[in-house]
């Protein structure tokens, strides 16, 4: 199982400085070397050496990204195997070009969490006195990427995949019958009516990545909740927030979640905001269900902007919320500064570092400039890396898209090649199987339930 | 009062068909083998249908057979019609399934089994095991008769505390009315083993004399019939027909007046049903808008009149079924000869198994067929075979043989029973192995045998054939791939056949790859040196044309492989490993995996949950090396 050749971005995706992609395991330097134009064809390079050159579309020959290349030949690298780190201008746009990229490559797939120092365990490069914190690693990054993946299949994308699922399963099913109950009165499965549904699928396959590339399912940047009590001014540092600094993404507000989301990048870091101010205020019932949500955007989120009314004392409600999110990513903002104060700032003191807390008054903007240093701080100082984890559950899906419309276009041009129907089978399960795991979706046993609810069967 | 009746190597309880593999196994391995079973007349007794193979169930009969089991052999001499299905699809796919002589199919069996020279035959009922120092050490039957050995299989089938239902009617039967096992059943609770109950039926039998074929369509076997054994070479077996029928719209409203007569609706039935077998009344009630439902007729055998109603599987009141009988065309004056019932029965929970089918709980006892909670003949003989030959190995100081999900439907049997266990009584599927394209009923032969001739089940004539057949094969590939052919050569061929034409030379090996090309038109042209017979031609064909297919498989089954060598120590402690999941703890505690393949195969096991077992079994063992050195 180590002899597959895996892919990762491996530095905090900002959109300043550089990016690293690192790829790893026997096949790199081909894979890499057949994506790479430089003055030295990769596979003739020697080990330790850097390569200044383009990574072009092995389709169209177009150069896409300037970039420089390391390569780290077995065993003398991280992992023991082969390596080859890609380094492309910092910046979502292009370290997702190469990457998508990368990832469209058979033999090369995304790492699971963890899975380059994991590697460099089990090939005997790290001490085995270090075994317990290798664990707590891929424990801790793999919880993390789950948590990230569930949030991002709710909703739209993963209604319409379901969907494609069950259009292919049903063709599964019905496959199946024919093969494992030849002579029962079941319709005979034409390879015609396996080539429209695959045809069909792919279709939906193509629109969905379309509004991929328009950045509509694409969701990328530090999950950051805004939260705190009913008017201490959450809806107007969303505002500030977005007015001084340039949306990236434009988004419909409160389809999918009961709070506003906001795309801004801050000193260059992209962030997502969750404003959970979109909670219309109005009965005293309000109150409650405000904590409520606020627990919901805390617990999805990488980074926490808590608002606090420098002008009243600590609320009880406030005191909850402290308790729930005292130990995850926190900067606390104590607004309206500019009126008379009667916030305990000790109290707080309890609770959170000096560094977590920011003075500040959104109407006067006088402090705006000190939360921003703050989240930059974060940033740079590698607190905030689980927020690339969206980004790359992102290319991750739209690898897995691409891959599953490979198959059923396999599937598709093996019908008009005379390929029996069992066999087409393959490439339409493969898809299937694809498709699933955008979802999380796994269950083998799904196929088996459909072929007994869908046909009456047995001796 | 107990007496000590005799010392043997291996004692099989039950003479199925998984006993009666297990048996012959562990004999013909050289061990000294004893078969104990309720009733000597019933060995290899088939119960159900009068037929053997199919999709996937005829590929583990092959698969049996390559192994050097005998329920292909004895197939083939006592088979009454003998079909090839799907031969419209794909060579993975093709199955085989025979109509046997269920009497002569009994009688081939249990003579084989009484000239086996290791291997004692003996009627009884086996009560209890002996368990001596936490090892299963023999058994003793009902009269008294203590059986000592080194390994005990346990076949029990449907027999334990078996109970047989016909609408208000339930008594404590084995099947077709045998007497049930009852104290070993109660016996093995208090042993610990955890037992389910499941349940399974049969259809009605009816006499020929009294049925109208000509209501029927004739479902004829083929005209020259193939056969399960490598070895057999040919038969001169009269073949008999079956014939289809329908259910009719009278059928239909006839159960429906009766369902609260029904054990199946009433709540009588406790015991869970498979759904891939469903009774009449089942089907009727769950695809209500099916207008009619399929009913073959196939003979029990030639020196018989009876005829066993497929598709009629029920446990209806007796009354009741002789109605439904009469409400379908062609059996409209029919003579019901056997009520159909269904059965319940005790089966253990099949992950309390290893791979090697050996209980966990108790050292030195296997179990293999219905009692491991499958159904079926041939997935019982599958698992026989191997329980057979594994308690053999144990007798004689091996590793026990583990088959893989990429070398055999044996292997995704036994590996989906002891890794996932079922709810419901199993049936293979072509659709439960996910190497299908790898996995064919025309290169059994070339996936097991080897490890048949390496664990002595397999002659070295035989084995001498079969090398000779695996490098003609190889040969012949090469010579496709060498010969080289100019446009003039190949193109009249190509273009009668309707292909396309080539434009610039090519090689034989390419043309063959075209799905309109057979080999047949290709040797007509360019004839090989040398003498190929059928099956050799069939298997060049088939790996040329397939090869992309079967290539991209062969790479997932590489990386299969290495997780299937990496070997987790049975020592080790999951409670230990901090960084795993609490689910993925627990069933990895309760399974016991012995390889990282069958750990990842375990339900609510993560890949993540997998990276932390390697990491922590690289450390276990580094350290373990580190205090051996």
């Amino acid at each position: 199982m180590l002899s597959d050749t895996i892919a990762a971005i491996s530095t905090a995706v900002g959109e300043g400085g550089i990016a690293v992609i690192r790829v790893s395991g026997p096949d790199s330097i081909a894979e890499v070397g057949h994506l790479f134009r430089s003055r030295i064809p990769l596979n003739e390079a020697d080990s330790h050496t850097v390569h200044y050159g383009f990574i072009i579309d092995p389709e169209t020959s177009e150069k896409l990204e300037e970039v420089l290349v390391t390569i780290m030949r077995a065993p003398r690298s991280f992992t023991t195997e082969d390596i080859v780190e890609i380094s492309t201008h910092g910046g979502v746009i292009s370290v997702k070009r190469v990457m998508d990229l990368l990832l469209q490559q058979s033999k090369i797939r995304l790492a699971e969490p963890g899975e380059f120092t994991k590697r460099a365990f089990l090939n005997g490069r790290i001490d085995l006195s270090q075994a317990e914190a290798v664990i707590d690693l891929i424990r801790s990054k793999s919880d993390r990427a789950f948590s990230v993946a569930l949030k991002q299949v709710g909703g739209q994308l993963s209604g319409k995949i379901k969907e494609m699922r069950h259009t292919l399963v049903e063709t599964l099913a019905h496959i199946e019958v024919n093969i494992d109950y030849p002579e029962h009165d079941v319709e005979s499965m034409t390879t015609g009516f396996i080539k429209d549904r695959c045809s069909q699928v792919v279709d939906q396959i193509e629109r969905l990545l379309k509004t991929a590339n328009e950045g509509k399912i694409l969701r990328e940047g530090i999950t950051t909740a805004i939260v705190g009590r009913p008017n201490v001014g959450k809806s107007s540092l969303m505002n500030a927030l977005t007015r001084e600094n340039k949306a990236i993404v434009t988004d419909i507000p409160g389809t999918t979640r009961d709070v506003i989301e906001e795309y801004v990048t801050i000193n260059n870091i992209p962030l997502k905001l969750l404003d959970t101010a979109g909670i219309r205020e109005t009965l005293d019932v309000v109150e409650k269900i405000g904590v409520e949500r606020s627990k919901a955007a805390v617990d999805e989120a990488d980074l926490i902007l808590f608002v606090l009314n420098g002008a009243e004392p600590l609320h009880e409600d406030e005191r909850v919320l402290i308790e729930s999110i005292r130990h995850r990513q926190v900067l606390v903002l104590i607004n309206k500064v500019d009126l008379p104060q009667q916030l305990d700032r000790n109290a707080l003191r309890t609770y959170f570092a000096e560094d977590q807390m920011v003075e500040l008054s959104v109407k006067t903007h006088d402090g705006l400039q000190r939360l921003e240093e703050a989240i930059t701080n974060l940033f740079f100082g590698g607190k905030l890396e689980s927020g690339d984890l969206t980004y790359v559950s992102n290319v991750r899906h739209i690898a897995l898209l691409k891959k599953a419309k490979q198959s059923l276009l396999d599937a598709y041009e093996a019908a008009d090649s005379g390929i029996p129907i069992d066999i087409m089978q393959i490439d339409v399960r493969l898809a299937w199987e694809q498709l699933g795991e955008v979802i999380g979706d796994s269950a083998p046993d799904a196929l088996l339930d459909q072929i007994f609810s869908q046909f009456c069967l047995g001796k | 009062m107990s007496y000590v009746a005799g010392s043997y190597d291996v004692i099989v309880v039950g003479a199925g068909h998984a006993g009666s593999e297990a048996a012959l196994a562990a004999a013909r391995m050289g061990c000294r083998t004893l078969m104990v079973t309720i009733n000597l007349d019933m060995i290899a007794f088939m119960p159900c249908n009068p037929s053997i193979g199919g999709p996937a169930k005829g590929h583990v009969v092959r698969e049996i057979d390559a192994l050097g089991g005998e329920m292909g052999r004895n197939i083939d001499k006592t088979f009454i019609q003998m079909r090839m299905l799907n031969t419209g699809k794909g060579p993975a796919v093709h199955a085989l399934r025979a109509q046997a002589d269920k009497f002569l199919y009994q009688h081939a069996m249990k003579e084989t089994m009484e000239r086996e020279p290791n291997l004692t035959l003996r009627q009884g009922m086996v009560e209890e095991l002996i368990v001596e120092d936490g090892q299963c050490v023999g058994v003793i039957t009902k009269t008294g008769a203590e059986y000592r050995a080194k390994a005990v299989v346990l076949t029990t089938g449907t027999y334990l505390r078996g109970k047989i239902i016909m609408g208000e009617l339930m008594y404590e039967s084995g099947p077709n009315n045998q007497q049930p096992s009852v104290g070993l059943a109660h016996h093995l609770r208090e042993l610990g083993f955890e037992l389910v109950r499941f349940k399974t039926g049969t259809p009605p039998r009816v006499h020929k004399d009294t049925i109208d074929f000509s209501q029927t369509e004739i479902q004829p076997g083929d005209d020259k019939p193939k056969f399960f054994s490598y070895e057999t070479k040919g038969s001169d077996n009269e073949q008999l027909p079956c014939w289809l029928t329908y259910t009719s719209v009278d059928t239909h409203e006839i159960i429906n007046a009766n369902l609260h007569r029904a054990p199946m609706f009433s709540g009588v039935i406790e015991g869970t049903g498979p759904r891939y077998c469903p009774s009449i009344e089942d089907k009727i009630v769950r695809f209500s808008d099916k207008p009619k439902h399929q009913i073959f007729l196939e003979p029990e055998g030639k020196n018989t009149s009876e005829y066993y109603v497929q598709g009629l599987s029920t446990s209806m009141p007796e009354d009741v079924q002789l109605n439904i009988l009469r409400s379908i065309p062609g059996l409209q004056n029919v003579e019901m000869m056997r009520t159909g019932y269904a059965i319940e029965y005790d089966a253990i929970v099949p992950t309390q198994l290893w791979p090697s089918l050996e209980t966990k709980r108790l050292p030195g006892l296997f179990t293999a067929g219905q009692i491991n909670g499958t159904s079926g003949y041939e997935e019982a003989a599958g698992q026989g075979i191997m329980a057979g030959i594994n308690a053999a190995r144990k007798v004689q100081g091996k590793d026990p043989v583990v088959l893989n999900r990429s070398e055999g439907y044996i292997g995704v049997l036994i590996d989906d029973l002891v890794t996932k266990g079922t709810n419901e009584p199993y049936r293979l599927l072509t659709s439960r192995a996910e190497y299908r394209l790898l996995l064919r009923h025309d290169n059994a032969d070339l996936r097991l045998t080897p490890i048949g001739y390496e664990i002595g089940l397999i002659s070295p004539e035989r084995h001498s054939q079969f090398l000779d057949k695996k490098h003609k094969v190889e040969q012949e590939i090469e010579r496709l791939q060498k010969t080289k052919v100019k446009p003039s050569d190949v193109n009249p061929l190509l273009v009668e056949n309707g292909s396309a034409p080539i434009q610039d030379g090519s090689n034989l090996l390419t043309i063959l790859r075209r799905p309109e090309i057979t080999y047949d038109l290709i040797h007509s042209l360019f004839p090989s040196d040398i003498e190929l017979d059928e099956e050799t031609r069939e298997q060049v064909e088939i790996q040329v044309k397939y090869a992309g297919y079967i290539e991209k498989q062969l790479v997932h089954v590489e990386r299969l492989q290495k997780m299937e060598q990496k070997k987790i120590p049975d020592s080790i402690e999951y409670e230990d490993i901090q960084g795993l999941a609490i689910e993925a703890r627990q069933k990895l505690a309760q399974i016991r995996p012995i390889s990282i393949g069958q750990a990842s195969r375990i339900s609510g096991v993560t890949p993540a949950d997998i990276s932390i077992l390697l990491v922590y079994l690289e450390h276990f063992n580094r350290v373990t090396a580190s205090r051996e050195g």
